[in-house]
């Protein structure tokens, strides 16, 4: 996939500087928050939920290549059509030819993560095709040529108003109005006609069971129905982890990813395709594809510490609870997937030189990994992801760019400190001399380090006396 | 409730070794004053964290294995730190899991305890207040919140005292943005996220903003002083030495 460098200390800076979209989405992150708690209110409850959802995760992960098999034959035996994409670009031209094959034009499009992962809308309108977004959210944005800044409220980091000049500008002869239900009717009626003309249908996948062959979609508007039912053909597009061992893996992880993503009990609708249309049924698609999309998943998958990142089922929920995500939004992170699953999802798929530092804007806070419903490690992962950046030793499972950031300052940094704190009486000389030091702190000049601490915060002094010097004076034994 | 032990290890941490050893020596007296022995072994250092979390686990286990090394009888290991105690506890097992010292890190671990934990949990701790009324609030460290799970404990000890009364933070399990390396390498997200916490720190109205790890402290500390606020942070350890004396 062709990227352009992210820059992410301007991205960030641009961010919090945004005082709009702070406000935006600390109240919008709030809302979510508070929603999910309500519903999760019973915390044993919620973590035996979260291990069966876990485990059902990991033991689909553990058989994916024969799931993928028995998904692929179950559908095929459904009358769907399969197709494998190693890379976004393989998935695209995928989606065209059978676009083409149509002489199709219009494509209404459900919501679908991995249709940004191939910045599917892009690639068809270069070639004169129309692809309508039709999920509200997503709808806004594409009206104001952005990306989604969530993964599941795609225009979060917009509030009523800015949407109200939104439509007022850019669709034709529509009044100003801030009323929601107002604002609603607007797409609503722009939306219609749209999906009566759609030639094909395009959406995502929320599970795939291989057991049955069976397509699940998961919305609250209604769209997603629309676009796999109305058009006369159904082009479903899904990252390869997201297979399911069995039906009844279904309702836990649907329980699991409603409550962590909006705090509902159930979605408005829950889609479960299994087959084009049948002879004498009278609507649905005549065509039914389904495009498999590695891009990068395989690798992941072949180690058991990162592949855990595979379990995710996309609830969005490490976003909204992320302080770090809360501050930037999702356009600061320059990439598809932002927040705590961006963070590590991204860099083993991009590589660590152009998305290594997503592994940085992390506290370690672990609020993510608290509320993850799938028990992601995050943390371990985003350390591990720090570590590679450094480490050049080559394993078959070495996340790409590893070792990049190597460089002699910081090896010897961490070297030094390493003698220092490993070597009693050479760290007793450094306690001292800091202690000595300490009094001047405040004055050094404010480059580097320093100045980075000292925009925000007063420097520490050193104590005269190291709590090992006062201990000895107190005759605190030392055995 | 595990038995009182005669002895305990104390371990510093180095950043209360360097900058704020009075919350050590807080800590210390806390214990003695229970009637229990205190050993301070004088080869500690740092619990290897810093490198750990910046990419340098070789660096770390270095560091770590001296730890390992200068607490090696079989006393409970007492740590006023949230965060340094999740690196001893929780991760001296991961960063040891393939090495030879992989059981040797297991009983370790197993004998780290979070100061408030001990004094709460072991010592079944009793305190008399002997100050003045006054407010306070509190910072829950994440480490101490999410990986140790410490914070009921610290706050049993503070609401013991009766002139005291503690004001909760509106976003109380919100991080303050220090996370090590991270307030310098992304200072300016670390300061948004520090400049809110010192507002809902300000809002509560309280005289000191308490917490048991100096990590965060520190950060906040520093942001209140940056802005010349009068409110001063605080170990907890320090405050419930100087509330009982």
């Amino acid at each position: 996939m062709t990227e352009t460098v992210v820059d992410f200390p301007k991205n960030f800076k641009k961010a919090l500087g945004d005082g709009q979209l702070r406000h935006n989405l600390r109240a919008a992150m709030d809302t979510l928050g508070m929603r999910r708690r309500t519903l999760f209110s019973d915390l044993d409850v919620f973590e035996k939920l979260r291990e069966r959802g876990d485990a059902i995760r990991q033991r689909a992960l553990r058989q994916l290549p024969e799931l993928l098999e028995r998904l692929e034959q179950k559908c095929t035996e459904n009358g769907m059509q399969v197709h494998w994409a190693e890379t976004p670009a393989e998935a695209n031209a995928i989606c065209l030819e059978i676009i083409q094959k149509h002489n199709a034009t219009r494509v209404i499009k459900g919501k679908s993560m991995v249709s940004e992962e191939m910045h599917l809308n892009h690639f068809l309108d270069e070639r004169g095709i129309e692809a309508l977004e039709t999920d509200l959210g997503e709808y806004i944005i594409q009206l104001d040529h952005e990306t989604p800044s969530h993964i599941i409220v795609p225009a979060i980091h917009k509030n009523r108003d800015q949407i109200a000049q939104l439509f007022h500008d850019k669709i034709p002869n529509t009044p100003y109005t801030e009323v929601v239900e107002e604002l609603n009717a607007i797409a609503r009626q722009v939306l219609r006609e749209k999906f009566f003309a759609g030639e094909v249908g395009v959406s995502g996948v929320n599970f795939a069971v291989a057991e049955t062959g069976t397509l699940c979609l998961v919305e609250n508007e209604g769209n997603g129905r629309m676009c796999t039912t109305a058009p006369p053909v159904h082009i479903a597009i899904m990252g390869i982890e997201k297979v399911l061992e069995r039906l009844e893996d279904v309702p836990p992880l649907l329980r699991l990813l409603t409550g962590s993503a909006t705090g509902q009990l159930i979605t408005t609708y829950f889609n479960m395709i299994s087959s084009p249309r049948k002879p004498g049924e009278k609507d649905g698609p005549k065509e039914v594809h389904l495009v498999l999309l590695d891009n990068g998943r395989s690798k992941i998958w072949a180690d058991p510490e990162l592949r855990h990142t595979l379990k995710c089922i996309r609830c969005g929920t490490c976003l909204n609870h992320c302080p770090v995500y809360t501050r930037l939004g999702g356009h600061a992170y320059g990439y598809v997937y932002p927040g705590p699953i961006g963070s590590i999802l991204t860099p083993q798929i991009e590589g660590l030189k152009n998305a290594g530092a997503m592994a940085t804007a992390s506290t370690f806070c672990g609020a993510c990994e608290e509320v993850c419903p799938v028990k992601i490690p995050i943390t371990d992962i985003l350390r591990r992801l720090r570590t590679e950046s450094y480490d050049q030793d080559e394993t078959p499972n070495s996340v790409k760019d590893h070792g990049h950031k190597l460089n002699a300052t910081e090896s010897l940094t961490w070297k030094g400190w390493a003698f220092s704190n490993a070597t009693p009486w050479f760290n007793a000389l450094n306690a001292k001399l800091l202690g000595l030091a300490g009094p001047l702190l405040p004055k050094l000049p404010a480059v580097g380090i320093v100045k980075k601490w000292s925009q925000s915060r007063a420097l520490p002094t050193f104590a005269a006396k190291s709590l090992h010097v006062l201990a000895k004076e107190k005759g605190i034994r030392d055995e | 409730m595990p038995t009182r032990p005669e002895k305990v290890y104390f371990f510093g941490t180095c950043l209360i070794d360097l900058c704020f050893p009075q919350a050590g020596m807080a800590g210390m007296e806390l214990l003695q004053r229970e009637g229990i022995q205190v050993v301070y072994p004088q080869k500690q250092s740092c619990c290897g964290q810093p490198a750990y979390n910046s990419g340098f686990p070789d660096e770390a286990r270095t560091v770590a294995r001296q730890q390992i090394k200068a607490f090696a009888k079989d006393y409970p290991i007492i740590i006023p730190s949230g965060s340094c105690g999740g690196m001893l506890r929780h991760h001296y097992p991961k960063l040891f899991a393939d090495q030879p010292e992989a059981a040797e890190a297991q009983r370790f671990a197993s004998r780290v305890f979070e100061l408030n934990e001990f004094l709460v949990t072991v010592l079944d701790l009793k305190l008399e207040d002997r100050g003045q009324p006054i407010k306070v609030t509190w910072h829950s460290s994440c480490s101490a919140l999410r990986e140790m799970k410490v914070i009921d404990h610290a706050k049993s000890l503070l609401r013991q005292l009766k002139n005291v009364e503690l004001i909760e933070l509106q976003r109380e399990r919100e991080c303050c943005g220090f996370g090590g390396s991270f307030s310098v390498k992304q200072a300016d997200i670390s300061s948004a996220m520090v400049v809110d916490k010192v507002a809902d720190i300000e809002q509560t109205g309280a005289a000191v903003v308490l917490s048991g790890d100096y990590g965060c402290l520190m950060h906040i500390g520093g942001a209140l002083k940056h802005r010349n606020s009068p409110i001063p942070a605080k170990h907890v350890a320090e405050f419930l030495l100087e509330r009982t004396q």
